[in-house]
């Protein structure tokens, strides 16, 4: 189902990505994995019947954040860290709009924590992906609250000693309703897992996977070269063995298994190590999977598409129930009346 | 039993209890009898921070004072002639306030030893002499209550709980009320068996203190003659919210409200939250900042937005202002004022935050900051807000504070037919048809910028914080563009003034002219009435428009003697006449988080008399 929007009496046109593409010209730094993505949010705008007006690209501050410009609908580049308020303020307005929030690890994660997990927990619904480079670069390269420990940046010479957010897990932690993930070179996938959110009823969290080829190049290529990604990565889809390799990889057919005495995932070669009937079968409601999933990192492979898909009640939707049935009361919507509501005398 | 009854032109009188003893609705309750009765009247509730400081401590204090009039009054009244004190910690409080040869009325029940002892009395001022200049009403309070509601099944504890109601009961009596205002609410408000010890209490209090030999005489404060018209008691915040839903219907498009609780701004959030039926849609937001942020994203989308906080909140609101004023959206802050800096004096009023509105923000960042002056002005000067915000495309700043938000007036309702619509003036589909919207293109005369709602076809655009283009809006570093938008934002406040009406000045032309804004408007304006009546030549100018300043103001403060500038700060206004006319402007500056006594104001005026 599309985004919710009301469809309009007058047909869609037919898209192509150049609808979407401004006529800005675009100044991320060659090779950065932001083109990448643009271009698959540009594609997957064109393919989803919504007109075009009915798009708001809301964005905070940051390299991901100049996104707006560079897509053909409405678009607001806020504050640091306050895209999530906007998005909400805009939505609550005109409940009929596709709003996307686009957003970093230090955006999202860090000045504006506090908006992205309570935007999650009210579930509004709009989709917000998180470019996840790891790394902030447009103040040029110190870490970020998703950097892993040790990391030696301008403001970390002898190696950062924050612990880092995991993303995913704390959107499980906001209570989201939708979490995903991809990376920015996947274009496959990336449109599969954008078309997915924008399906979903409620604020979708979408982790991308980005590389910041000027200040933290190649820190997710152990999972994301081409050579690598068929064994490093496990694409979860609903109803499926989480299986990984094999293939066109050289790694044998793989596959994951919950060790009940430990409660951990463990990974393991199909007829080897344990049998296909062993395997987890993806459920994208159970919680508890999820935050196993969203945590595993090599030498298990990494959890990528949509790791947890629930239905809740969302927040937008809600209070505009709210008001109609205030509105639907006999007497309701008179001015005159609220005015007088208070005890009146009259004055000859 | 008749007892003689005698009638006087005003009354003040102060209720004072402990945080829990309800003097908040005791007062109220009086309020609105009175209104109803058709008094002139001004309230001045002032209570802790705390919601229940240790019972009988000083630090537990609450008091409500009322003026209720046969004539028309601007302030609740510099000393009150009655005060009703519910235990010691609240006559210790209180008494030096009250009028020479005023009446107390004390809860001897609550003067046990330890009750002493809680209120930090080394004696019992009941018995030690120091109430010998006024006329002391003792009354066992908690003991009659109790009697009054016996056999209601009420546990002792609840059945104290009445007494407020008994005390009530008492000053109704004195003064002549009708008890049916009370009675109604009474039974609308509490269930039973709380309905009927409550009517009880209220009943035997006014028996009581007409059997007894209390009281010599009643008094009457006959009805005010004011103007004709429909009236309701109201307070400032509860005028400020229907002042924005009535905005928001003139102007046909839905009310947003993003705020996060924070005293004494909180109750317009509730206010607003119970007009659903009208459209509003009020967002609670996660912190301050989210509640700006939501509240620019809802402007954006086409709604009259607006966002209520107090000093603290402005200042974190701050950088999402700057947003709102590149951005060039119509919006509304609020600003109850409250005694600062940091947490300060959240429950006390003051008028110090005119810095941080006129200034408070990054970078050049003009903005309109206009000042309610009494609780039901604060209706109509929603309205204006929002009607420059929506005219000028431009965030618009409301300066009330603590005493008008809580304080209240009569209120005549006005005729919605005669307020004039607010345009929100779209752009059209039509405006973008060749392919070439221009989001930053003015309107030659009020320099405003299309507001183009997402949704519209033709009109996507892209907004943000950056540097804009002229006309395109696009990104731009150009350095003259960026002095000219800059230039251009401030040249919004010069067309403003096209919509800010000159000012006249009250009583005489010459002598010393008294400048004040906000909330003191009442304290000094009668302050200038007994300055005149003392032979003092002197005017009176209340700001309504702090920037920009009407265009006849420097004119005004030229043609003076001396000019005063009052108000509830270290002189603020004083400084910004100063910088902005080169005018030797003196300041009266008081900040002990309390209102103008009229007293003080008349003293100053008398000092630069000479």
């Amino acid at each position: 189902m599309a985004d919710h929007v009301n469809e309009e009496q007058e047909e869609v046109p037919t898209y192509s990505k150049k609808d979407f593409m401004s006529d800005q010209t675009i100044r991320w730094c060659p090779g950065c994995g932001d083109y990448s993505i643009l271009s698959q949010v540009q594609t997957t705008f064109s393919k989803l019947g919504i007109p075009r007006e009915k798009f708001a690209v809301i964005s905070g501050i940051g390299c991901s954040s100049r996104f707006p410009y560079y897509m053909n609908t409405y678009g607001f580049h806020t504050i640091h860290g306050r895209a999530p308020a906007f998005a909400t303020g805009l939505k609550l307005a005109n409940p009929d709009l596709s709003v996307w929030v686009i957003t970093g690890d230090g955006d999202s994660l860090s000045i504006g924590g506090n908006h992205l997990a309570h935007v999650l927990r009210r579930n509004v619904d709009l989709q917000l992906l998180l470019f996840n480079n790891r790394i902030y670069g447009l103040t040029k390269g110190q870490y970020s609250p998703t950097s892993e420990v040790g990391k030696k940046t301008k403001s970390t010479p002898m190696g950062s000693i924050d612990h880092p957010f995991e993303p995913c897990a704390f959107a499980l932690g906001s209570d989201a309703t939708f979490i995903a993930r991809t990376v920015d070179i996947f274009v496959r996938e990336q449109r599969a897992v954008l078309q997915a959110a924008h399906a979903h009823k409620g604020t979708s969290f979408v982790e991308i996977f980005q590389n910041c080829n000027i200040f933290n190049d190649g820190t997710f290529s152990a999972v994301t070269d081409k050579k690598v990604k068929d064994k490093a990565a496990v694409f979860c889809e609903h109803g499926k063995p989480l299986l990984f390799g094999g293939g066109k990889s050289d790694a044998p057919q793989m596959g994951l298994r919950l060790n009940t005495q430990t409660f951990q995932i463990e990974a393991g070669v199909i007829g080897e190590d344990f049998e296909l009937e062993d395997v987890i079968v993806h459920d994208e409601t159970n919680p508890v999977l999820a935050n196993l999933l969203v945590r595993m990192r090599p030498p298990l492979p990494v959890a990528m598409g949509v790791i947890y898909r629930v239905e809740r009640a969302c927040y937008v939707e809600e209070v505009h129930k709210q008001i109609a049935t205030a509105k639907a009361k006999p007497g309701a919507g008179e001015l005159t009346k609220t005015l007088f509501s208070a005890d009146t005398w009259v004055v000859e | 039993m008749n007892k003689p009854v005698q009638t006087l032109e005003d009354v003040v009188i102060r209720f004072a209890g402990d945080s829990g003893d309800g003097m908040q609705l005791t007062g109220s309750q009086f309020t609105n009898t009175s209104a109803i009765h058709g008094n002139d009247l001004s309230t001045f509730p002032d209570f802790p921070a705390e919601i229940r400081a240790p019972a009988g401590t000083l630090a537990g204090v609450s008091g409500f004072q009322l003026h209720f009039s046969s004539t028309e009054i601007f302030t609740p009244g510099d000393a009150p002639s009655v005060l009703v004190a519910m235990n010691p910690a609240a006559l210790k409080r209180n008494i030096a306030d009250l009028k020479p040869n005023g009446m107390v009325i004390v809860n001897t029940d609550k003067f046990t030893d330890r009750d002493l002892e809680k209120a930090e009395c080394t004696t019992n001022p009941l018995e030690d002499g120091s109430l010998a200049g006024f006329q002391v009403v003792p009354v066992q309070l908690t003991k009659l209550t109790k009697g009054s509601v016996k056999g209601l099944g009420l546990s002792g504890k609840e059945a104290d709980r009445c007494k407020n109601f008994f005390a009530l009961g008492i000053t109704y009596w004195l003064f002549n009320r009708d008890m049916a205002v009370t009675q109604k609410w009474i039974n609308s408000k509490f269930k039973a068996p709380y309905a009927e010890a409550n009517l009880k209490a209220l009943e035997a209090g006014y028996n009581y203190a007409l059997t007894v030999e209390l009281f010599h005489s009643s008094y009457e404060v006959p009805a005010a003659k004011l103007p004709p018209g429909v009236y309701r008691n109201i307070t400032g915040n509860a005028a400020l919210a229907l002042g924005f839903v009535t905005a928001s219907q003139l102007a046909g498009q839905p009310l947003f409200q993003g705020a996060y609780p924070i005293t004494p701004a909180s109750d317009l959030l509730h206010h607003l939250s119970r007009y659903k039926d009208l459209g509003v849609v009020t967002f609670q937001a996660e912190d301050e900042i989210a509640a700006v942020s939501a509240t620019i994203g809802a402007a954006f989308g086409g709604s009259i937005a607006i966002t209520s906080s107090s000093g603290p909140g402005i200042a974190l609101k701050g950088e999402a202002l700057g947003l709102a004023i590149i951005a060039e959206l119509p919006m509304v802050i609020v600003d109850v004022q409250r005694g600062g800096p940091s947490t300060g004096l959240p429950t006390k009023t003051e008028q110090s935050d005119l810095y941080i509105a006129l200034y408070g923000r990054h970078g050049e960042s003009p903005m309109p900051v206009i000042a309610a002056s009494t609780p039901s002005d604060c209706f109509d000067t929603a309205i204006e807000a929002v009607r420059i915000a929506v005219k000028y495309r431009i965030p618009v700043m409301v300066l009330t504070d603590g005493y008008l938000a809580n304080g209240a007036e009569p209120w005549r309702l006005p005729d919605l037919e005669t307020l004039p619509e607010i345009s929100p003036n779209f752009a059209t589909p039509e405006d973008g048809a060749d392919g070439d919207f221009k989001p930053y293109s003015r309107d030659p005369e009020t320099l405003a910028r299309p507001w183009a709602l997402p949704g519209t076809k033709n009109l996507e655009h892209r907004i943000g914080g950056l540097e804009k283009q002229e006309g395109t809006g696009n990104v731009s570093y150009d350095p003259n563009n960026h002095e000219y938008m800059c230039k251009m934002r401030g040249e919004k406040l010069n067309r403003i003034r096209a919509d800010v009406p000159d000012i006249e000045v009250y009583g005489d032309s010459e002598g010393i002219l008294v400048v004040s804004w906000g909330g003191t408007y009442g304290a000094v304006r009668s302050a200038v009435d007994a300055a005149r009546k003392a032979g003092i030549k002197s005017g009176h100018v209340h700001l309504r428009w702090l920037n920009p300043f009407p265009a006849n103001l420097e004119h005004l403060l030229r043609s003076f003697d001396q000019v005063l500038v009052a108000e509830l700060n270290l002189g603020q206004l004083a400084r910004v006449i100063r910088s902005e006319y080169l005018i030797d402007a003196h300041s009266y500056a008081k900040i002990q988080g309390q209102p103008f006594k009229v007293s003080e104001v008349l003293a100053r005026i008398q000092i630069l008399a000479g």
